[in-house]
């Protein structure tokens, strides 16, 4: 067994994992927000557009829809993907489903709001902007922190899948590494990178519920 | 002058017609203490007069100017968005369940509005925010979050939040129902007090010895329109309709 070498796959492994979760994260949890607007939609046709997208989303398994955004453009358009698309891929895939969870969550949220909030702004002349933004915004991020903090940890482990179109994760280093060297000892290496993954951004969560905790 | 005047308001939810017919008009200075019945339209009448709802005919004028007018058609027509903006400072409401904003200190319940809405500058709204909580004896508060507070404390918090914008009329929904009887005197004596600084209020409430005292005129409603009103002697003191009675008759205990 090379430790040197198993550590510094799994590393660069890592850094591509790292890379993974921080641009989904970046991405869906902005576009989320639209999408639940879009849910919550007095227009029918956006309410139904937004229903059929979220239900489809998390109601395929994510590894399925990866695959279709890696191999879609080619096998049903016959357009040929750039090189650096597999991450690219990887990304698109990563958002697209997140956002469809995190827009179900912004909603139950959203809709766990007293209607007195938005009563008590309106009569003192906020307009709807700021009575989202300053009024509403805050308290249902404190809401909806316990199962953003459940999603967030579910995307570090669903990383891995990206395997499946063979982007160069953690998973896939420690799967080269184990048939290489024959050994499973780089599949107990890569689960403990996640195990240590997951804790840091634990505890970050748990620093950001904390610093929601002045109110209730 | 007329601070405040309903004309003909007339609101149905769907097939229920909760307000037939009401018309108010309210003086500078005057205090209108409102009773009726549970499910009489008390707060809809609040609510139509601050444009929580909208009416579904009938006028709504502040200090003269129009907030709602009736069209041909008998609907009721809002004033353009820039002449609402200004008539929406013409008036402040108390909720009966405070809805005070929980994410914000006390100070900042009474301030943010002087900040966001009317674009006052710190200092300002500071002085305007820690004056009011001087007069609702609430000084020591001043940093703690509306959670941290007893209910009859968030109430005074939510009455400075409304007189922070310097209303001319301040509607009051049951300022005291949701607080527990101990509590309910400190409220009271809050309005009071008002009402002798010459603030133009109308008050929902169900504190009957309350409103003989604070109000200079009694609408008493039932059935969706005023079935007696004048002065509380009168209204509460000696009613001559037989809803009003046997409405006041269920306080006598
Ligand atoms: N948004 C609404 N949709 C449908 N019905 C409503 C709505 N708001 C009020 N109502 C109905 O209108 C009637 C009058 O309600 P309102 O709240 O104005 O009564 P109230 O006089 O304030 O009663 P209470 O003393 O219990 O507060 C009730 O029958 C109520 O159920
Ligand atoms: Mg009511």
């Amino acid at each position: 067994m090379d430790w040197s070498v198993l550590l510094v796959k799994l590393s660069e492994g890592m850094l591509t994992s790292v890379e993974i979760f921080v641009l989904t994260l970046l991405f869906s949890l902005p576009l989320g927000l639209f999408v639940a607007f879009g849910r919550m939609s007095r227009n029918t046709i956006v309410k139904n557009v937004t229903k059929v997208y979220i239900s489809i989303l998390r109601g395929t398994p994510l590894i399925l829809q990866l695959m279709l955004v890696y191999f879609g453009p080619y096998y049903i358009f016959g357009v040929r993907t750039p090189k650096g698309y597999r991450f690219l891929a990887t990304i698109i895939g990563f958002v697209l489903n997140y956002a469809a969870y995190f827009a179900e969550i912004y909603r139950a949220g959203i809709e766990s709001m007293p209607v007195g909030q938005y009563e008590a702004a309106r009569v003192l002349g906020y307009n709807k902007t700021q009575t989202f933004i300053k009024i509403i915004l805050p308290q249902v991020i404190k809401r909806i922190l316990p199962p953003v903090t459940n999603e967030v940890i579910t995307l570090i482990k669903d990383t891995s899948l990206a395997f499946v179109i063979s982007v160069g994760e953690m998973f896939t280093a420690a799967k080269a590494i184990a048939s290489a060297q024959r050994s499973t000892l780089p599949f107990v290496a890569a689960g403990i990178f996640y195990y240590v993954f997951n804790f840091i951004v634990a505890v970050a969560m748990e620093w950001l519920e904390k610093k929601f905790s002045y109110f209730q | 002058m007329k601070y405040l005047e309903i004309k003909n308001l007339k609101k149905s939810f769907g097939e229920l017609e909760v307000i037939k017919d009401i018309s108010l008009d309210v003086e500078e200075g005057q205090v209108v203490a409102v009773i009726g019945p549970s499910g009489s339209g008390k707060s809809t009448l609040l609510r139509c007069a601050t444009l929580l709802e909208t009416m579904d005919s009938g006028e709504l004028i502040y200090l003269g100017e129009r907030a709602v007018t009736t069209g041909m058609d008998g609907r009721a027509v809002l004033a353009p968005p820039r002449q609402l903006r200004k008539i929406q400072n013409y008036y402040g409401l108390v909720f009966q369940n405070f809805n005070l904003f929980p994410h914000y200190s006390v100070i900042r319940n009474v301030t943010d509005a002087l900040l966001t809405v009317q674009k006052r500058n710190r200092e300002e709204a500071l002085d305007i925010g820690r004056e009011l909580l001087e007069r609702m004896a609430l000084s020591d508060k001043e940093d703690a979050y509306p959670y941290q507070l007893s209910g009859g404390q968030q109430q005074r918090v939510s009455i400075a939040r409304a007189l922070a914008l310097n209303p001319k009329v301040l509607f009051f929904d049951e300022p005291t129902s949701a607080l527990d009887p101990e509590l309910i005197g400190e409220i009271l004596k809050v309005i009071q007090d008002l009402a002798a600084e010459q603030m133009t209020m109308v008050i929902v409430t169900h504190e009957m010895s309350f409103a003989r005292d604070v109000a200079d005129h009694v609408i008493f409603i039932d059935g969706g329109i005023i079935v007696e009103e004048g002065p509380p002697e009168e209204v509460i003191g000696s009613p001559k309709n037989d809803r009003t009675k046997a409405f006041l008759n269920r306080f006598e205990r």
